[in-house]
């Protein structure tokens, strides 16, 4: 009756032995180049965004739910950060909670209309997916928005260039957004772990109905849930923004199927009730390096797709097959 | 209760009903599904308020809002189909919705503490960071009871709870709600199972069209008394018999071992003969049927009908041979519960009203209709989604499916599960029509009577082997039972 503790482990580790693999297979075909300094920050850098996304991205998942629109919501907080940046009277710290606020917003609506209206996430995530891309080319009037430099898009630069050979203390020079990203990360985990808020995610996920009968209020879960989603795509939207260094409307589009991909990969099922944080960041880490990979070894570009594709339906089967063998 | 009113629109779904239950009492609510059972449960848990009457627990009145507020109340509830999320641990489980929390943050050690100490109480061992959809739908159960412990309730309701547990674990849930009773908690247990009741409650009340029409104490009350007052007329004979001959054997069986299960099954039906496999939970009855329907894989041994040899399986190959199942999950496997009544019984032969691929619909009403009214199923039309029927009418609509599709064998998996008396009635007499027109059946069952009423000959199934198969005037529900039960005894 009980799962054997080996298989609950390899559950929980399988990702990671996945991505560790994948990685002495890449330092063997790359060379040492391949896990340099420079290589493994701009992993980092490709990363990033994705990595932020799937962490609000997790906890709707978790609970049951699905989130099409925060491709275009991350442009769309982008938008609105470099609104504020270029908005010759506003404070520059100001961009900061607008685009996590107006990350927050598209939450509370897509949960406000998945709980109260009562309709399938799918669908209603669908429709904001493309109102969202809409308000945020109506903010660039159809275009880019451009602003000074100012310390808002050196979030996502190194503080110091460390030369070729570089001590080990210099790797620790990571770019301000990375070490965001860690905070993000280690608390998230934590407030789905041990949070009642977290548990009632993973209840709802599992059984609607059950967390209903027991008296947990599922459309107001739903809706902080969505909301609290949402602040990360904002977060991942202000990213966007610094790394472009302007606002550009076009930007991020499927960027909702990198992120559900990374949460898939990493674990969840989109049965919900079952993910961590942990597994959604190395899935988005493990698609990052295959990317990494394919183009240092100078391949055609398109088998970087068709690479990616065949780790996501591989990641979903062996979910399948482990599902299956359970006793 | 007293006096419990509730109509939705025009139909009245509850008049006048009164019910009492003392503390310590274990009290029986009986009715045929669509009698006002589930309505008296929802305005019990708060899901739907009563249009009229009044509710007292301990004297207090009560008329809650919602599932919480009743069990804060004291009133606990014990739904038939289990709310457990399997996902999460048994402790999570059992302290759904009402974790130990400070600031938002769970304590664990806490949590565990109450789950392991509403475990104890029911006197069972379950670890308690085992994934809840891992454990037997016995242990979910009393999860569910260990849940519904942690508010201390004065009153609990049970429906339906055994129709998915085997003997053993109803042997225990009944220990376990015989040692709530005694503690003072009033309990209202709800089931179809009459023997049941006569070996657990001690006051019953039975409820008839909205209306509660007969209470008394158990003891002292024959089954007949009861069944009458359920149906409101005198039953004749709840299994009739229709005459019909043995003829050829059709399906046969020849050490059949499939994986996991069974692992050993050998039987010759016959047409014109209606052979019963009676076996608990788990004993690998369904796994039988599914393995000979193609749907489980088989190890070794053969299935031959009508004198040709399975050698590749499938449902389409059994179909085409004319070998029909009637999965005992009609929800899941049986029924497409969103479409119409007429979809769902053409389903599997619909070339009789099609031209060239397009299907002349008149014709395909017209068809599910001559089924619809052989087999009295109470629907508004034949486009309405077979979902919306009560259980016992989809259940006929899933044999329907099968009279329609004129199978020659059919394995017919617990044909009456959740299905009511007087539509019982019904699915036994087609079942006798059917052996009368030469056709086999084979009927898998839980319950001991209904095979004992409706089979020529019955075999026990026990840990994956069938054992030998005996005209039915050799058992009895014990000796049926105990061959059930033989392997687990040696064992």
């Amino acid at each position: 009756m009980n799962t054997l503790p080996w298989r609950r482990i390899l559950t929980a580790a399988g990702p990671f032995v996945v991505l560790v693999a994948l990685i002495i297979l890449l330092r063997m075909q790359v060379g040492p180049t391949f896990l340099g300094y420079y290589n493994i920050h701009s992993i980092l850098q490709q990363t990033l965004i994705v990595a932020v996304g799937a962490v609000g991205m997790t906890v709707i998942i978790i609970s049951g739910g699905i989130d099409l629109s925060c491709g275009s919501v991350v442009a769309l907080c982008g938008m609105v950060t470099a609104w504020v940046l270029a908005c010759p009277g506003c404070p520059t710290w100001l961009a900061i909670p607008a685009g996590i606020g107006a990350g927050m917003l598209a939450g509370v609506v897509n949960g406000g209309l998945i709980a109260g209206v009562r309709l399938a996430p799918f669908i209603v995530t669908l429709g904001t997916m493309s109102i969202a891309r809409g308000l945020a080319k109506m903010i660039g009037g159809n275009g880019t928005i451009n602003f000074s430099p100012s310390w808002v898009d050196s979030l996502m630069q190194r503080p110091v260039e460390p030369g070729a050979h570089a001590a080990w203390w210099q790797w620790l020079s990571l770019p301000t957004s990375i070490w965001i990203l860690i905070v993000l990360v280690l608390g998230m985990a934590v407030l789905l772990r041990a949070s009642t808020f977290g548990r009632r995610a993973y209840a709802i996920g599992s059984n609607e109905a059950a967390a209903r009968l027991c008296g947990i209020r599922v459309g107001w879960n739903q809706i902080a849930i969505y909301t609290l989603a949402g602040a990360c795509f904002g977060l991942a939207g202000i990213f966007q923004t610094a790394r472009l260094g302007q606002g550009d409307s076009t930007t991020a589009v499927g960027l909702e199927l990198d992120i559900i991909a990374a949460v898939i990969v990493g674990g969840a099922s989109l049965n919900g009730g079952v993910g961590t944080v942990m597994g959604s960041i190395i899935g988005a880490f493990l698609m990052s390096t295959l990317r990494n990979g394919v183009n240092q070894m100078d391949m055609p570009s398109y088998w970087e797709e068709i690479l990616i594709g065949s780790a996501i339906v591989a990641a979903v089967g062996l979910d399948r097959l482990r599902q299956r063998t359970r006793p | 209760m007293t006096g419990i009113s509730k109509a939705f629109g025009a139909t009245s779904a509850l008049s006048g009903v009164d019910l009492g239950v003392a503390a310590g009492e274990i009290h029986a609510l009986i009715g045929e599904n669509g009698a006002g059972k589930s309505t008296l449960m929802k305005i019990l848990s708060g899901a739907v308020s009563p249009d009229a009457g009044a509710i007292t627990v301990e004297g207090q009145p009560f008329r809650p809002r919602d599932p919480v507020a009743a069990r804060r109340a004291g009133v606990a509830m014990i739904y038939q189909e289990l709310t457990i999320a399997p996902d999460l641990s048994v402790a999570e489980n059992i302290c759904l919705g009402s974790w130990p929390a400070r600031a938002g943050w769970v304590r664990g050690r806490e949590r565990d503490a109450r789950a392991a100490k509403a475990l104890a109480e029911l006197g069972v061992a379950i670890p308690l960071a085992t994934r809840a959809g891992d454990l037997t739908n016995g242990q979910q159960q009393l999860v569910e009871i260990a849940r519904a412990l942690l508010g201390s309730p004065r009153v609990l309701v049970l429906d339906e709870p055994t129709s998915s547990l085997t003997r053993q674990d109803i042997d225990h849930l009944f220990t376990v709600v015989r040692r709530l009773a005694a503690r003072g908690v009033a309990i209202v247990y709800i089931s179809h199972f009459l023997e049941e009741i006569q070996a657990l409650c001690q006051r019953y009340t039975v409820l008839r069209d909205g209306h509660s029409v007969a209470t008394g104490a158990v003891a002292g009350t024959s089954t007949a008394t009861i069944i009458q007052a359920m149906v409101g007329r005198e039953v004749g004979d709840q299994y009739p018999q229709v005459p019909h001959q043995r003829g050829e054997p059709l399906l046969h069986l020849a050490a059949l071992v499939g994986r996991p299960l069974p692992r050993r099954a050998d039987l010759v039906l016959h047409r014109g003969e209606i052979l019963g496999i009676f076996g608990l939970i788990g004993a690998g009855r369904s796994e039988t049927a599914r393995c000979v329907f193609g749907l489980d894989p088989v190890q070794s041994g053969s299935v031959t009908v009508a004198g040709t040899t399975t050698t590749r399986w499938s449902p389409t190959r059994m179909l085409a041979r004319g070998v029909g199942l009637l999965s005992e999950n009609r929800k899941e496997e049986g029924l497409l519960l969103g479409r119409s009544l007429s979809d769902n019984i053409t389903l599997t032969r619909l070339s009789p009203y099609a031209t060239l691929g397009f299907i002349a619909a008149q014709r395909q009403q017209n068809a599910a209709r001559t089924w619809i009214d052989r087999l009295g199923v109470k629907a508004a039309s034949a486009e309405q989604p077979v979902g919306e029927l009560s259980g016992g009418n989809q259940q006929k609509v899933a044999l329907a499916r099968l009279l329609h599709h004129d199978c020659d064998v059919y394995i017919l998996d617990e044909p009456t599960r959740g299905v009511d008396i007087g539509a019982k009635a019904t699915l036994y007499r087609m079942i006798g029509e059917l052996a009368a027109r030469g056709k086999a059946v084979l009927v898998i069952s839980s319950y001991i009577p209904e095979l004992l009423g409706i089979c020529d000959s019955v075999a026990a199934m026990c840990r994956g082997t069938l054992g030998t198969i005996r005209p039915t005037t050799e058992w009895t529900q014990t000796s049926l039972l105990a061959a059930a039960l033989a392997h687990e005894d040696a064992a």
